[in-house]
Parts: C-alpha cells; sequence; structure tokens
C-alpha cells in the first residue's frame, strides 16, 4: 500500500526529458517546414552552397552562444560578449599587422588569452562582488567597447593591412569543410564533453539548478559562477579573432548588438532562463533557426529590415512555448 | 554504552542573525557507535546549530571539535571531506538533475578523467533498493513526490559514509513502513562507528532509535540524558520549560452558524474531494504529513492557487475565490505557513506590514493619509503585544515570535470571520508561542471561525474542537476533541490505520 | 533604511559637486545658465523614460525595450507624416503605440509569469524590428515647426526648454506617486517580496501591467520629443539608451534586485551623468571612450557600498582570499600594460 504511489514508473525517460526532446524536434520540425516553404518560392535554398552559407554564418554563433549558455545555465547572463569579441579582434588584428610573422596558432592563442581575462573581470566582480550579472556585463559591455575605441582611436585594421595567412584562417578550407565551420564543431565537441563528463561541468548543472542545495552538497558556487564567465570570455575571444579573420577587417563597431543573437540561439534551442537545464544541441538548433530565418529572407527577397523583428518574435514565441510547456507539466503533478 | 571520547563536539557555540539571537553557548557531543536525539521545539536552534557544525554557516562564538581537536568548517565541502554529513530540513534536491546524480552531485565516479554514468545509475539502484525504495535512477527530481524527495536526500547522506551523520528531520514525510526501513539502515550505520545526531518531531521514534538525547530551549541548552528511564512527560517537560495546560489554554465556546461550507472541493495533482465545514467559535485543527496537501487546500481558499473543482459557500452563500484580494473581501484571512517567504515584506517596518492589506482605508484618491495608517497600525501592534522599539523598526530585525504576531495582527486588522492558521506557532520560542494560543482561542470565543494547519500533534490535540487529518491530498480522518489521540492521529496521517 | 539612501544622495550630490568643479577648470563658461540650459536638453529623453525605469525596477523587474519603443513610436510618427498625415494626429497614434507596446511586455509578464529580462530582450529587438520594417533605410523629415518646438523650443521670454519644463512636471508627479500614494508602496512591496504582497492582497498582475504600460507610454513620448529636437526620425532613432536610462537608474541608488530606491536619487544620478558627459564632451572624449566611465560608475556604484562588509569580515586576509586577490591584480597588471605597449606601437605606426 505504501509504496502505490512511490512506483515510479520505469520509464527510460523522464517528463521533462520529453519536453526538451520535444523542444528540440518542434525546432526541427519547424526548421523543415520553413525549409520547404522557402525552397518552393527559392529552389536555390535546398543548393550545396547554400547550406554551407548558413553553416559558415551561424558558425561563430555557436561558438559564443555555447559560453552564453553555460552562463544562462548558472542562473547569469554575459551581455559583454559582443564587446569582447569586438576588442580581441581589434587587437589580435592589430598584433598580426605589427608582426605580421606571427604563426596562426599564436594567434589564435593571443584571442583565447585576451578573452578569458576579459571574462575573469566579469567572473570577479559577479562571483566576488556581488553584482547582479546583468548589471555587470551590462557595464562591462559599454567598457570593454570604449577601449576599442581608446585602443584604435576610431581607426580601423583593414584586410590590406592583415596578414594572407590570417585572412585565410577562417576561410580555408584544408579538410574539404571550411575552417570556421571545423573550429565551430570542435567547440562543440568540446563544450559537450565539458557538461555531461566531467564533475566540473555537472556543478554548472547543480549551481544553475539550487543554488543553496549545491552549498549544502559542498559545491563552491562562487568558483563555478566565475569559471562560466571565464569560458565565455574565452569563446568570445576565439570569436574575435575568427570574426576579424572573416570579415577581413576590425572595426570600433565589429560584432556591435551581437550579444542579442547569443542570448537568443540558446533561449530559443530550449536553454531554461531560469538557470540548471539546457543542452548544446539545442543552442545548435536554435541557432540554425536564427541563420536559416536570415538567409530565407533573403532569399524570398522579403526586405532585411524585418529580420531584426523575426528574432525578437522568434525569442518572444519560444519563452511562451516553455511557459506553456512548464505549465502543461505543473498542472499534472509531481 | 561506551564512554569513549566524542567523535564530534560542539562548544560554546552562538549565533546571532540580524541581532536576534538563534543559538546562545549551546554544546552537544556525538560518540561513535551511537544514535544521539537532538530535541527541541521548533525554533529552538536544532538547524541552526547542525548548519554550524556542517560549516554552512560560522559560528559568531565557541568552537567545533573532531575526536578532540579543533576544527573550522568554512563550507560545507571541508565538512564533508572530513566525514561529516547531512540531511538538511530544507528540501536540497536539484530540480533538474536525475535522482542518481542528486545522490552523488559533486561526488559523481570517475573513470578514465570522465563522469562514468553507468556506474553512477549502478549504485544509486542499489543504494535505492537497500532503501526499499523502487525508483527509477534517471528521472528528475523535479518529478518526485515530497516523500520520494526525502528519500533521495537520504540515499544522498548515507553514500557519504560519514563517520558523523546528521538527519534533519528525515522522516516528516515518510509513512511508517518507509521509517522502518529507514532506521534499520540507520541502525547499521550506528553499528559500523558512526555517529549519528537525529532529528525528529516524533518522540516515539527518538524512543525507537537514539540511544541519548540532547535537549535544547529557545537557542539554549538545556540538558543531555540516556534515553532509557526517560518518559514522554520528562521530554515534553525539558522541551516546553513549561505546563502544558498553561501552553494549550483552550476554553470550551458554543460553536455557532456555519460559517463556511466546502465540498469536493479538488485540483489535479494536489488534492481532490475535500469537504469540510467551520462554524462561528470553532477551532478546527487539520493534522496530516508535510507534503499532504493542506497548504494547497488553505491556498485554493484564499485564492492563492484557486482550487479547479468543487464548491465553496461563505455563510451558506456560494463564492468563487479568485485570489487573495478576493478572499479578504469575503471575510477570509489566511497566515501562511512560511513567514519570511509569503507572511511579511522583511525589509519593509512593522506599520506598513501591517497596513498592506487594508491600505484602501487609508488612502484618499489613492493619496496616502500617513497619520491614519500609523494610528491603526500602533493600534494593532499593540493588542498583540508586538515586542519592537518602534513602530518603524524593520520586520526582519524581530524575532520569530514578534513576526508571527505582526503577521496576525495584519490579518486581525482585515476584520476576518474566517481565518486559517497555517503552522501558526512554527519557528517561534514558548512563551509566544502560548500567547498565540491564548489570542486563538479569544478569537473563537468572539465568534471566529479557526481552521488551524499544524504539525505538531500536541498542539492540534490541545487546540482543536474538531480533528481533519489529511493523507495524499484526501481527507482520510475526521474525529472529535474526545476521540483523539496521537495514535490515531497518526495512523489517519500515514495510513496505516 | 531610509538613512542608507539619504546617505547614497549625499554622496551623489558631493559628486555632482566635483564633477562641476572639474568642469569649470575645463571650461569657465561651464556655470553659465545658457550653456547649462542647452546641455540639458540632450538628456531629457533619457530623463523621462527613466521615470517609469524606477518603478520597474523598484518591483524587481527590468524594461530593456524602452528605446526600442522609443524608436518604433517615432518612426511610426514619421511613417504617418510621411503618409499625410496630421502631425498631432499621428503623434497621438505614435502615443497609443507606445503604450500598446508597454502593455504587451506587461500582458507577457504578468498574465504568463515570464521573466521580464528575456521578454523586453525580445520586444527590444522586435519593436527596433518593426521601427525598420516601416521606415527602411530612409528618414522621415519635414516636420512643421510648431511640432519640432517640444525639443526645440523654449519658454517664451526665457531660456528654459519646453523639454526641461516636461520632464520637470513629469519628475514631480512621479515622485508624489511614489513617495505617497497606495500605488507606491505597492511598487517597494512588491520588488521587497512578491509572494508576501500577493498573499497580502495587493494585485500584483494589475500593477505590473500598469508600469509597463506606462513605461512604453512614456518612452514613446520620449520619441515625440527626441524626433522633435532632431526634427527628423531615423529608425535606429534612440538605440542603446536603454543601457544609459538603465545605468542611472541603478546608480541613482535604485537596487535591481528590487525594493529599494528613490525618485530623488535617481534625478540625481540623472543631473550627475549629465554634467559627467558634458565634461567629458568638453576634454573631447568620443562618446564611446565615455561608457567606459559610465561604465564603471555602474558597476562601481554597486560594489562600493559592499566593501565596509567585506573588511568586517575577519576572514578577509587569510591566504584564500588574498591568493586570487595577487592572482588577479597580477593578470590585471600584466593585461593593462599589454593593451597599454600594443595600442602605443599600433598608433606609432599609423
Amino acid at each position: 500500500m505504501l509504496t502505490e504511489k512511490k512506483l515510479a514508473p520505469a520509464r527510460s525517460m523522464s517528463l521533462a526529458q520529453l519536453a526538451s526532446r520535444f523542444r528540440e524536434l518542434g525546432i526541427a520540425a519547424f526548421i523543415l517546414v520553413l525549409a520547404a516553404l522557402v525552397s518552393l518560392r527559392a529552389p536555390a535554398f535546398l543548393s550545396v552552397d547554400n547550406f554551407r552559407d548558413i553553416l559558415l554564418n551561424i558558425s561563430i554563433l555557436v561558438i559564443v552562444a555555447l559560453g552564453q549558455m553555460m552562463v544562462i545555465i548558472t542562473r547569469g547572463i554575459d551581455l559583454s560578449v559582443s564587446s569582447m569579441i569586438g576588442l580581441t579582434a581589434m587587437m589580435v588584428s592589430s598584433m598580426l599587422v605589427l608582426f605580421p610573422w606571427l604563426p596562426m596558432p599564436a594567434a589564435i592563442l593571443l584571442g583565447l588569452a585576451l578573452g578569458a581575462t576579459l571574462g575573469a573581470f566579469n567572473g570577479l566582480i559577479i562571483a566576488v562582488g556581488n553584482v547582479p550579472p546583468i548589471i555587470a556585463t551590462l557595464g562591462t559591455m559599454s567598457i570593454y567597447r570604449g577601449m576599442v575605441f581608446f585602443y584604435s582611436q576610431g581607426s580601423w585594421v583593414n584586410a590590406s593591412d592583415m596578414p594572407e595567412g590570417f585572412r585565410r584562417l577562417a576561410k580555408a578550407s584544408p579538410f574539404g569543410v571550411p575552417n570556421l565551420i571545423l573550429f565551430a564543431v570542435a567547440v562543440l565537441l568540446l563544450v559537450a564533453f565539458f557538461l555531461r563528463l566531467t564533475r566540473a561541468g555537472r556543478d554548472i548543472y547543480a549551481v544553475g539548478s539550487n543554488p543553496d542545495a549545491a552549498r549544502f552538497a559542498g559545491i563552491r558556487a562562487q568558483r563555478v559562477i566565475f569559471t562560466v564567465y571565464v569560458l565565455s570570455g574565452l569563446l568570445a575571444g576565439l570569436a574575435g579573432v575568427l570574426w576579424a579573420s572573416r570579415f577581413e577587417a576590425a572595426q570600433t563597431n565589429t560584432a556591435f548588438g551581437f550579444e542579442l543573437q547569443t542570448v537568443a540561439a540558446p533561449v530559443v534551442g530550449g536553454v531554461n532562463i531560469f538557470g540548471g537545464s539546457g543542452g548544446v544541441i539545442g543552442v545548435v538548433l536554435g541557432a540554425f533557426l536564427l541563420g536559416v530565418i536570415e538567409n530565407s529572407l533573403t532569399l524570398v527577397k522579403i526586405s532585411p529590415f524585418w529580420q531584426l523583428a523575426a528574432q525578437g518574435l522568434l525569442i518572444l514565441l519560444a519563452v511562451v512555448f516553455d511557459a506553456a510547456v512548464l505549465r502543461r507539466m505543473q498542472k499534472r503533478g509531481s | 554504552m561506551s564512554d569513549a571520547a566524542p567523535v564530534i563536539e560542539a562548544r560554546g557555540l552562538s549565533k546571532a542573525f540580524g541581532g536576534v539571537h538563534a543559538l546562545r553557548d549551546v554544546r552537544l557531543a556525538a560518540r561513535a557507535g551511537e544514535v544521539l536525539a537532538l530535541l527541541g521545539e521548533n525554533g529552538a536552534g536544532k538547524s541552526t546549530l547542525i548548519k554550524i557544525i556542517t560549516g554552512v554557516y560560522q559560528p559568531d562564538a565557541g568552537e567545533i571539535l573532531l575526536d578532540g581537536r579543533p576544527a573550522r568548517f568554512t563550507d560545507t565541502r571541508a565538512a564533508l571531506d572530513q566525514g561529516v554529513a547531512a540531511i538538511y530540513q530544507e528540501p536540497s534536491l536539484f530540480p533538474d538533475l536525475d535522482v542518481a546524480e542528486n545522490i552523488f552531485v559533486g561526488r559523481q565516479p570517475i573513470r578514465a578523467g570522465r563522469v562514468d554514468w553507468r556506474t553512477m545509475y549502478e549504485e544509486a539502484g542499489a543504494l535505492l533498493r537497500r532503501l526499499g525504495v523502487r525508483l527509477d535512477p534517471r528521472i528528475k527530481a523535479r518529478e518526485l513526490s515530497v516523500a520520494q524527495m526525502q528519500m533521495v536526500e537520504i540515499a544522498r547522506a548515507i553514500s557519504v559514509n560519514a563517520r558523523v551523520l546528521i538527519m534533519d528531520e528525515p522522516t516528516s514525510s515518510l509513512t511508517q513502513g518507509e521509517v522502518e526501513e529507514l532506521f534499520v539502515i540507520v541502525r547499521q550505520l550506528r553499528d559500523s562507528g558512526a555517529a549519528i545526531i537525529f532529528i525528529s518531531h516524533r518522540l516515539e521514534e527518538l524512543f525507537a532509535l537514539a540511544d541519548r538525547v540532547t535537549v535544547l530551549r529557545d537557542g539554549a541548552y538545556v540538558d543531555t540524558r540516556p534515553l532509557a528511564g526517560v518518559t514522554t512527560e520528562d521530554l515534553i517537560r525539558l522541551m516546553v520549560g513549561r505546563d502544558l495546560a498553561e501552553l494549550f489554554p483552550k476554553q470550551h465556546v458554543a460553536a455557532g452558524e456555519l460559517a463556511l461550507e466546502v465540498e469536493g472541493l479538488g485540483l489535479p495533482g494536489r488534492f481532490s474531494d475535500v469537504s469540510f465545514e467551520l462554524r462561528r467559535g470553532e477551532i478546527v485543527g487539520m493534522a496530516g504529513l508535510v507534503g499532504a496537501g493542506r497548504t494547497e487546500v488553505a491556498e485554493a481558499l484564499f485564492g492563492v492557487m484557486p482550487a479547479a473543482s468543487g464548491h465553496i459557500r461563505i455563510d451558506g452563500h456560494e463564492v468563487t475565490v479568485s485570489g487573495p484580494e478576493q478572499a479578504m473581501a469575503l471575510g477570509i484571512g489566511y497566515v501562511p505557513e512560511d513567514r519570511k517567504q509569503h507572511g511579511l515584506v522583511l525589509a519593509m517596518s512593522i506599520a506598513q506590514n501591517i497596513t498592506l492589506p487594508t491600505l484602501r482605508r487609508f488612502a484618499r484618491m489613492g493619496w496616502l493619509s500617513g497619520a491614519a495608517e500609523r494610528r491603526s497600525a500602533a493600534e494593532d501592534a499593540t493588542r498583540l503585544e508586538v515586542k519592537m522599539s518602534s513602530l518603524d523598526q524593520p520586520a526582519s530585525q524581530l524575532s520569530g515570535g514578534n513576526q508571527q504576531k505582526v503577521v496576525l495582527a495584519k490579518w486581525l486588522s482585515t476584520n476576518p470571520q474566517v481565518l486559517i492558521l497555517d503552522e501558526p506557532t512554527r519557528g517561534i520560542d514558548v512563551g509566544t508561542k502560548a500567547a498565540v494560543h491564548q489570542l486563538m482561542s479569544q478569537l473563537a470565543a468572539e465568534g471566529i471561525a479557526i481552521l488551524m494547519i499544524s504539525s505538531e500533534l500536541p498542539e492540534i490535540l490541545g487546540m482543536s474542537d474538531r480533528i481533519l487529518v489529511m493523507r495524499e491530498g484526501q481527507i482520510s480522518g475526521r474525529f472529535s476533541r474526545a476521540e483523539a489521540t496521537q495514535e490515531r492521529l497518526m495512523a489517519a496521517a500515514t495510513g496505516t490505520g | 533604511m531610509a538613512k542608507r539612501f539619504l546617505r547614497w544622495e549625499w554622496l551623489l550630490v558631493a559628486l555632482i559637486v566635483v564633477m562641476s568643479v572639474v568642469n569649470t577648470r575645463l571650461s569657465p563658461f561651464f556655470l553659465e545658465p545658457t550653456n547649462l540650459l542647452r546641455a540639458s536638453s540632450d538628456f531629457m529623453e533619457i530623463g523621462i523614460m527613466m521615470l517609469p525605469m524606477v518603478f520597474i525596477i523598484i518591483t524587481g523587474n527590468i524594461d530593456l525595450s524602452v528605446a526600442s519603443t522609443l524608436g518604433l513610436s517615432a518612426s511610426l510618427l514619421g511613417y504617418l507624416h510621411n503618409a499625410g498625415w496630421n502631425i498631432w494626429l499621428a503623434a497621438a497614434m505614435a502615443l497609443l503605440a507606445g503604450a500598446l507596446c508597454g502593455l504587451l511586455n506587461g500582458a507577457l509578464i504578468a498574465r504568463l509569469g515570464l521573466p521580464s529580462l528575456v521578454v523586453t530582450l525580445g520586444t527590444f529587438s522586435f519593436y527596433r524590428g518593426l521601427a525598420y520594417a516601416l521606415l527602411g533605410d530612409q528618414a522621415a523629415r519635414g516636420y512643421p515647426e510648431a511640432f519640432t518646438l517640444i525639443g526645440q523650443g523654449r519658454l517664451p521670454g526665457t531660456r528654459v526648454p519646453y523639454a526641461l519644463l516636461l520632464f520637470i512636471v513629469l519628475a514631480v508627479i512621479f515622485t508624489l506617486v511614489l513617495r505617497g500614494t497606495r500605488f507606491g508602496r505597492y511598487l517597494y512591496a512588491i520588488g521587497n517580496n512578491e509572494a508576501a504582497s500577493r498573499y497580502s492582497g495587493v494585485p500584483v498582475r494589475r500593477i505590473k501591467l500598469m508600469i509597463y504600460t506606462l513605461s512604453g507610454l512614456m518612452s514613446a513620448l520620449a520619441g515625440m520629443v527626441l524626433a522633435a529636437r532632431f526634427g527628423s526620425t531615423r529608425p535606429d532613432i534612440g538605440s542603446g539608451l536603454e543601457l544609459t536610462v538603465i545605468t542611472i537608474t541603478v546608480l541613482g541608488g535604485v537596487s535591481i534586485a528590487g525594493g529599494v530606491g528613490t525618485m530623488v536619487g535617481a534625478s540625481l544620478s540623472l543631473l550627475l551623468i549629465g554634467i559627467t558627459r558634458f565634461g567629458m564632451g568638453l576634454m573631447n572624449l568620443q562618446g564611446q571612450v565615455q561608457g567606459i566611465a559610465i561604465g564603471a560608475l555602474l558597476i562601481l556604484s554597486i560594489l562600493l557600498p559592499q566593501v565596509g562588509g567585506w573588511l568586517a569580515k575577519r576572514h578577509v586576509w587569510g591566504r584564500a582570499t588574498l591568493l586570487p586577490v595577487g592572482a588577479a591584480l597580477l593578470v590585471a597588471v600584466a593585461f593593462g600594460w599589454f593593451f597599454f605597449w600594443s595600442r602605443g606601437l599600433m598608433l606609432a605606426a599609423q
């Protein structure tokens, strides 16, 4: 009698998992429907070239959004990613202008180091200084952007100033696929491995899911939170190097406003803004959906000015959908 | 029982939160191979004490000795590393993680540098089977029932293989059978040489399990005794420090006309088919395990989370309660279980807290009259004998008992005809507790109908005219004052009658 | 609590005095009323948006969409004007649109219980996107003089701009509402403990709906003032202002965690930022470099009040804290050196 209610049926998948699978399937289905509609009006949509274009366009977004996802899992937000991209892009390209003989791995390492440093400042302000993440990164967003201007005194680094090797870094395809896509895939695999198979990765979910319980369980939440901002900065640093290489320029407004997309991709992909849950597949699907929409709008010749509105609408739909699912789940009771 | 040196010892511990003393010069010592019961009323300081021992809080004064050597745990990780583990009273599961990971969080098995999920699921499954729970370790904690959550927390504490294991109310939502299984395991752990500190409100559990008992009262140490030869009455006297008659001053009031009728009330997943009535001048007690759905029924009546089905009648008129605002207008008052989360706006002043539900009275065209508001608040605070330095003092600076008085003052100011009290004396000192009971009795005499939810059976038995017992979302027992005994209520609450 | 924030407001006053002295050093004309009054007009849109933002942040929420709402309503004004509408009718429609934008935010937040950060991040780009969709990459111009007077005109016989007057009147109303009314009390109660407020019969949802609608309306009003001042509208009008508005509000002592803050503090903060920017303008610093100071002020305004608390903690000077602090300083110095070294090389190379 007493076990009557305790007998949780041995389902292979729980309700919550089902919901997130459903979410991922839902986005995938939405992408397919969109693709079908667009290809009716613009058959070029289904070409391999176009597909590669979409992937190229979202590679940098995926890299940064993965860092953003880890931050969101801990109930935070990193609005400074766009400025970190801008600053590393500017500093690394400047270095390459000054020292054109620098090997590419060194440029990448420099980008990673700069990004991690900027991220560490965020982490310190948030984890040690107890400044709410939105305020801290809103502040550093404008500080880091101001530093880009101060650094360059408003001037640009142009394609003609950049060494040939750097311009090819993102676009060359020595392995048949553009490097940029390979970078994104590599980051994706590393983040997936880290989140699923290391204790440090699991701690991120624990801290986001229940910070008080994490403290009771002996997890040092401060360190975990510091770490996710460093990682977010690290990935933004990598993205800065790739951005400068891909667009063959570093400007004062590089990646301006990009933070919105890095938040949109995880949120659309089912990463819970209240923390604790989310996975890499969702982020990739979310980024892919954003990429497909951008691409389709161009192909079916809808004014690119609708792009921004569509993106905002998508975020709203995603959170409304989440709320509806959550409510349904709560109604069924636990 | 050996007189061996204690494994863990606390000496002279004191701790204050914002000027309110939670602990004053408290000591405690537990030896290897014994179960030490820690006893005290809600608010006596038990939870604070164990949180200091496990490094959640740092003491203001005093020290912790582990194996006779001073130990400083700056956080729970440090305590865990030294073999000191605990189940805390607050639910401390991770809703987004699965059962297995909840058990092994922070200590996931590692193989070849990677978290070994297979081993983790196997070990978690084995552990749960040992506890007699059939639960899929892959299920997310979010979907567990309260009792299942408690079992997972127990599994977590046991999996540590701690030398010192502290269990704060591990049985509050378990049925008799589950408690038995837990005790078998606790005894095994004890016999293998662990020191166990066990907190429970059910005295009979302590007699069944513990070797010695340490009693706290109002944040101070009272005594430590072997349980052999001690009676329940002795323990209650140590714990309460005064006579029970004084604590439960229930006057007999003849029940008047019907004030509230509830018929077939239901909310899927929370409670179903709840029917009862409440008459003027009556105090009806509502007993049951934690998670049985009592608070949910109260919140439905008050409109915080309205019921999906059923009828509510007030003074014979059918009403639908869709929100607290409307419930107030209907003459319903609700003193919630969680004083700090739901009862008070801690950062605001005493006066502002008291007038929050009745602000409309002091506003003309939305503009507040400060003088009228203060006058009214002062009256209410004086009536309840709130001890304060001024009406402008933030509620956060008051002791638990005085905070509860402010909450009561706030609801009395709305002139309720039906008053729902959810755990009205949780976490408050004995003196205030008696005062709250006195007030309840007086209010009933004035003709207010009172529904009192309580997890303390002595309080239920001492204060109620009639008693309802809830189990798993339904009313499982109805008793008159004369019929009710602790045993009968427990049987109805756990379904082992 | 009241005492602490009284102190905060005095700190703002002190900073204002310091900045004024610095500015007077930089330019002897700084303190001339004409000069000050002219400079003030750059800030009135921000001030108008700040007023409801104080309400929203006091309840523990946020509105990132204010500048986008400004952009949408100003663009609608331009669009309708281009379509030949009467300017006042167009402005009325624009105000209505702003209020609807706010209502949508409020409905999603209050009715569906969604987090305000995500909702307004979504509408931040949705509303701005609609602004672009309305106007494309062209600008609307040629507003009648009667309309541009709102942004450019002065009170007859004085040098007081209409926009300043508008802000002052609104600020007084908002201050009184926050301090003296039931509505104001509810805002603080919700911000300190939303659940307890709901349990006490405070109409939490209705109030959230109201403050977001108000925020939308005020943003639209700010949009009218800005469009009138520029005499034209481009779809990116006012973009990025949400950051300034939030910064000023938080710097004014309105806690992002909710429940704390005054309109006086926020207004002083508006003045402080205005004077600081003016001073940096005198020093010929670009707007974006000024962002460094504004961002730093924002973070420091939350960090500094905590410093006392840290120092009071006993174990603050242990190895456990000194090590990471040392490491952080080392990294900061290394980064700073690299930053200035490479910047020097770069500037020399040009």
